[in-house]
């Protein structure tokens, strides 16, 4: 069960024409997709694409009575592949994943695709994860689009424009058989807004359809000759559909076109930030009626050569604000000018003189200002005088010493953190190993306080990133770590596969806590909960096995961290040659907690008994040296003044958000730290019995402390 | 003037809340006539790390009146928000950085309670940021501000912080909406609305601060009050208290007399017998394992735990303490004579090794368990005898002569010599490498005695050797 439930907000999909949607953009999407008759979709999740899967899933009932098939896809290359069934058939079909990440993996399946194009709508929805508190490498979906020849979409960010573009892409594809992408933004895809809703389509043409009458036509297969003809179609049939059916239908914009002899080009997801940056300039309304001419392309590829030169005829310079390097749209620009011989300046990214915006990094509203600010300067400075400048806080500077970075971290009783935890005590007594990383908490380990991991190479690559290394008899080993999720995507082949096959002697440690964590919370193959539409349930411990590796060792409670330490010193020292693998399960607690504590409420107030654990920490023998938190990090263990008058540092302390996982217990043994640990036992409703001899136990206590 | 968006950001951490006071925010503004929009950057940052959550909102009338939707933004402008919530204090101030928050027009609430960074945690001594610095900087960038520690009122209240944010926030005023209006969104919202209604209603209805009991006198032994400087008494009061809980009154006494040369030598503001007394005092109540037997067995910590894990009269309360004797402790309290014949009789030492190979969980609430710790605990008397007992007064005679030596004729590096013993810190390995760390330190002084900066030279040195025995674990 995934970390966020849409089960209330999926109702909204049922709404009918004319009724107004309220709701996030990933559900608007969701809702767009049913109106537009869609068939199937598929995708895997991921950041800000996990709560479309996640309403996807919620949604499933209305999926069913729509005829709608839904996959969870394995991974990515599965979801774009699945895009195949409208290659012979006239349905619609729907992928998603997060870019550019979901889009590397995809790119194989997208570009076969492409390549022979298709008859039914095919859409690709891609959440752009770029920018502020983004976790992947920074690049741009642009280039898949470039690449593979894909019309791509970059509407502007409000629910009425995130709808149409697609409803309008699934026709563009069809006019133009090309898939197409549609590229959200990280914010529009959280952004709550309102649109007016249309009824929902049924498919007129079904996958049974399909099925019972098949259709092949080998000149849409990747094979020579037709692979050649593809490249052709590209350029003289699909290229030119695309551009005619953009213009027809007017997917961009253009705002105050004739207001003056220069203007703005963006896209589309520009749009909202832009007209804050002309407003706070005193150059538009907060309702957009802007004093600079606005052309907004909400196709971003293929630009409309004939929509160019209509915008910038009559202009002296245009302002290209497009976020992201390489500047693609830029050159673009500037060949189509150039070719039709036209003058217009074109301002961007300029490298030399009259720079306006910086080449890389997010555009922010205090970058487009300045952006914008300079233009208008350059081309009307009456105009840009009317700038009103914001009252800057004296103290920005000054506290900025007082403020720390605080990345994401594990949460409070992550099953992941007495994993490193174990490395770290390991470490101490073999020295430090070279570990490869994967994508997933996990990744958190590279961070304080356990500063663990060297590379990621990608998601189940984790083991992959450690090939090089293959150990000698005396030497040190490798640690490759990958989790469940990036396990089941591609890991048991590139990670386990790979090194039965080249007979590495490295260590892989799979962190199974049952779930895509990161991602949500999702369920995958091996999750350990029973789900109603889809298999649980497989051992990762016999996939391991059944592909050739012969040392497994499965320690299925990591807060047992001696169990887990002794497990990984094995690995690393066992003389036994090989790959070895160790499964390290224990179920993410975010997920344990959503499950267990509202039961275990409703089973005290039901008069069951129910044992509620937290942990302590003696302020009276802490010493305030806090080695205790450096080997765990747990956002529940922290510091508070101490209490002794003569102390001045700190104590540990365990709060309230303590969920009683007991690797602070744990550690205090293992790494022989300090007495000051202590578990309680809260017992609701307890036995007679139990009553009884608590009762006993404190008179007797009782007595011995009044004696001391 | 022409219409524009009311501007709010919320700066938080990952899974505090800060989503749910977003969607109240909107509720409250679509149903009270305006237009809403609220973006965030939810992914891995939702993992405790911080995050912002930004909200638009709009008169739905002037909308109408120029029949076109406003174009709302989906991150803020610095110097262009009206209000920003910080749920913790160091989170107000990562407002203040980013410019959010600017005195033209910002209303800013901000919880006073601090939820600790990672580097402030693990940082071996201490780490803390100065929360006095933070709250300067948010009353000097603020329009209004408004701040309690919300936290405790949210607890008190048995509710999360959200719900009294969103009071402060309707106290506050910055938004065109009535206080009905606000506990209708909070109504609406369904999940455990009684509770958050009373942490809003407590954090709406204003600061009441607790009230103050009056300062105690605090009560002096006779000794104290006649034979050491006022600026003093009160450190030496409870290192006296601390070492009679301890051992007893004659140790007390011992304390004293160790004090009397550095009293004499004390020609500045006392600050060199204050933090003497007060390591000295440390010292000599070093952790053994019959302290921490007698510390874990005391009444006053069965009542400490009950409350803090707030068990109800019908609830059974079972307290299971994590210890780990090994023979160094063993030995320790034993008598010398015995104590060191263990540590060099090598089959003595495999026996008590096999028996304490590993760490013990001891239910500290049963009667086999009490026993052990109370039984423990009895052996203060015999702690005089004992081993552990002889090396430490040895060391702390050794280093109070050194203080005592300085004290005379560099005053400065007496008093960084003084807080030499914070580097002896915790059990076991800890211990020894605190304590090690304390020798090679120790050592510095006789070459830096009497240089110009050798007392400042001195504590670069006591701070390099913490940073190290962090960097072990």
């Amino acid at each position: 069960m995934a970390e966020r439930s849409f089960k209330k907000e999926v109702e909204k999909l049922r709404l009918g024409d004319g009724e107004v949607f309220h709701g996030e953009g990933i559900l608007a999407v969701t809702k767009a997709l049913l109106q537009s008759g869609v068939s199937y979709v598929a995708g895997y999740q991921g950041a800000p694409i996990s709560h479309l899967m996640d309403v996807l899933t919620d949604s499933n009932d209305i999926l069913r009575e729509l005829g709608v098939l839904f996959e969870h896809s394995a991974s990515e290359a599965a979801a774009a592949a699945t895009l195949a069934a409208s290659v012979n058939y006239p349905l619609r079909g729907a992928v998603t994943f997060k870019s550019t990440v979901g889009t590397n993996v995809a790119s194989d399946a997208l570009a076969n695709l492409a390549s022979g194009g298709v008859l039914g709508g095919a859409l690709i929805v891609v959440g752009e994860d770029y920018g502020e508190g983004s976790s992947i490498m920074q690049e741009r979906s642009h280039a898949f689009a470039m690449k593979s020849q894909m019309w791509l979409l970059d509407p502007r960010p409000n629910l009425p424009s995130i709808v149409r573009a697609v409803e309008r892409g699934f026709e563009l594809s069809e006019a133009s058989h090309t898939p197409v992408m549609l590229e959200l933004r990280i914010r529009a895809c959280h952004v709550h807004g309102r649109f007016t809703a249309r009824n929902n389509v049924r498919p007129q043409f079904t996958l049974r359809d399909a099925m019972e009458h098949p259709v092949r036509d080998a000149g849409r297969i990747v094979l020579p000759p037709a692979s050649f003809r593809h490249e052709l179609e590209k350029v003289r049939e699909r290229w030119p559909a695309a551009q005619q059916f953009i213009r027809q239908h007017g997917l961009n914009e253009w705002f105050s076109e004739g207001a003056q002899d220069f203007g703005i080009i963006l896209q589309g997801g520009m749009y909202n930030t832009t007209v804050r940056a002309l407003e706070l300039l005193g150059l538009s309304d907060a309702f957009g009626n802007t004093k600079v001419p606005l052309y907004v392309l909400n196709v971003t590829y293929p630009l409309v050569d004939e929509e160019i030169l209509r915008f910038c005829a009559a202009k002296r310079g245009v302002l290209l604000i497009e976020e992201g390097q390489p500047d693609f749209i830029e050159q673009n620009l500037n060949s189509i000018l150039r070719k039709a011989g036209l003058a217009t300046k074109v301002h961007g990214k300029d490298v030399h003189d009259n720079i306006a915006l910086p080449m890389a990094g997010e555009y922010t509203p205090a970058v487009v200002i300045e952006g914008i600010s300079k233009f208008a300067g350059w081309y009307a400075p009456r105009l840009a005088a009317a700038r009103r400048t914001a009252v800057p806080a004296p103290a920005a500077l000054a506290v900025a010493q007082h403020v720390h970075a605080r990345p994401p971290s594990f949460c409070t009783g992550c099953p992941e953190r007495p994993i490193f935890t174990a490395m770290k005590l390991v470490e101490r007594e073999l020295g430090a190993h070279h570990m490869s990383c994967d994508i997933g908490c996990h990744l958190f380990s590279i961070l304080p306080p356990f500063n663990l991991g060297s590379t990621t190479m990608g998601y189940g690559l984790g083991w992959a990133g450690a090939a090089a290394f293959h150990a000698p008899e005396d030497g040190k080993r490798a640690i490759g770590i990958m989790g469940d999720g990036g396990f089941w995507h591609n890991g048991l082949t590139s990670g386990v596969g790979n090194a039965v096959f080249n007979q590495n002697d490295s260590l892989l440690v799979v962190v199974d806590n049952s779930y895509t964590a990161a991602t949500g919370g999702q369920d995958i193959l091996s999750s350990a909960a029973q789900n109603p539409i889809r298999t649980t349930r497989q051992s990762i411990a016999e996939a391991v096995r059944g592909v050739g590796v012969k040392w497994v060792r499965t320690v299925t409670r990591t807060y047992d961290l001696a169990w887990m330490r002794d497990a990984l010193r094995e690995a690393l020292t066992t003389k036994e040659r090989g790959p070895k693998v160790i499964v390290a399960q224990s179920e993410c607690m975010l997920n344990r907690q959503r499950r267990e504590e509202p039961a275990a409420r409703q089973a005290a107030a039901a008069g069951e008994r129910v044992v509620r654990q937290r942990f302590g920490v003696d302020a009276d023998t802490c010493t305030g040296d806090h080695s205790c938190i450096r080997l765990s990090g747990c956002p529940s263990l922290t510091i508070a003044p101490n209490p002794d008058p003569l102390r001045k540092d700190p104590v540990a302390i365990v709060i309230d958000s303590c969920v009683g996982c007991g690797l602070c217990g744990e550690v205090a043994h293992a790494a022989v730290l300090c007495p000051s640990f202590y578990r309680v036992d809260v017992i609701s409703n307890p036995s007679a019995w139990e009553r009884f001899r608590a009762r006993a136990r404190s008179e007797v206590i009782g007595f011995l402390q009044g004696m001391a | 003037m022409e219409a524009r968006a009311i501007t709010i950001a919320i700066l938080a951490m990952g899974g505090e809340g800060g989503g749910v006071l977003a969607d109240w925010i909107v509720d409250l503004a679509e149903h009270g006539g305006y237009l809403a929009q609220t973006t965030s950057v939810p992914g891995v940052a939702q993992r405790t790390g911080s995050t912002i959550y930004y909200i638009e909102i709009f008169p739905e009338s002037e909308a109408r009146r120029a029949g076109m939707d406003p174009v709302l933004a989906l991150m803020p402008v610095a110097g262009e928000v009206d209000v920003v919530i910080a749920s913790e204090l160091m989170e107000a101030g990562r407002a203040v950085q980013r410019g959010l928050v600017t005195p033209d027009r910002t209303t800013l609430i901000a919880s006073t309670h601090r939820v600790y960074s990672m580097a402030e945690r693990t940082a071996p001594g201490d780490g803390r940021v100065d929360s006095a610095a933070l709250l300067d900087a948010a009353r000097t960038s603020a329009k209004y501000f408004v701040t309690q520690d919300f936290a405790a009122v949210a607890g008190n209240a048995g509710s999360v912080i959200s719900a009294a944010l969103f009071g402060a926030l309707a106290a506050a005023g910055p938004l065109p909406f009535a206080r009905e209006q606000f506990e209708e969104a909070v109504r609406r919202s369904g999940a455990g609305v009684e509770a958050s209604l009373a942490a809003f209603r407590a954090a709406a209805n204003g600061h009441v601060p607790p009230p103050v009991a009056p300062a105690q006198e605090p009560r002096l032994a006779d000794r104290i009050e006649r034979e050491f400087p006022r600026p003093c008494r009160e450190i030496l009061q409870a290192g006296f208290d601390r070492l009679v809980d301890y051992q007893d009154e004659r140790y007390a006494a011992e304390f004293l007399d160790r004090l009397a040369p550095v009293r004499d030598r004390d020609r500045g503001d006392f600050a060199l017998l204050r933090e003497t007394a007060r390591y000295l005092a440390l010292w000599m109540s070093y952790e053994d394992a019959i302290r921490v037997a007698g510390l874990k067995a005391r009444a006053a910590r069965f009542e400490r735990i009950r409350q803090e894990a707030r068990v109800g009269p019908a609830q059974i309360l079972e307290i299971h303490d994590y210890l780990y004797p090994r023979i160094g402790e063993l030995a320790d309290i034993l008598p010398a004579a015995l104590g060191h014949w263990l540590l060099s009789t090598a089959w003595a030492r495999r026996v008590v090794e096999l028996l304490t190979r590993k760490g013990k969980i001891v239910q500290t609430t049963s009667v086999s368990g009490y026993m052990k710790l109370h039984l423990l605990a009895r052996m203060r008397r015999s702690r005089r005898r004992s081993l552990r007992f002889q090396t430490e007064q040895r060391k702390i005679g050794e280093w109070l002569a050194t203080v005592v030596a300085l004290a005379g004729d560099d005053y400065a590096l007496a008093c960084e010599v003084a807080e030499c013993p914070r580097l002896i810190k915790g059990y076991g390995e800890t211990h020894s490498r605190g304590d090690a760390a304390f020798g090679k330190v120790m050592s510095a002084v006789a070459d830096l005695r009497g240089t110009s900066g050798g007392a400042a030279c001195f504590r670069q040195l006591r701070q390099a050797a913490l940073a190290e025995t962090s960097d072990a674990c």
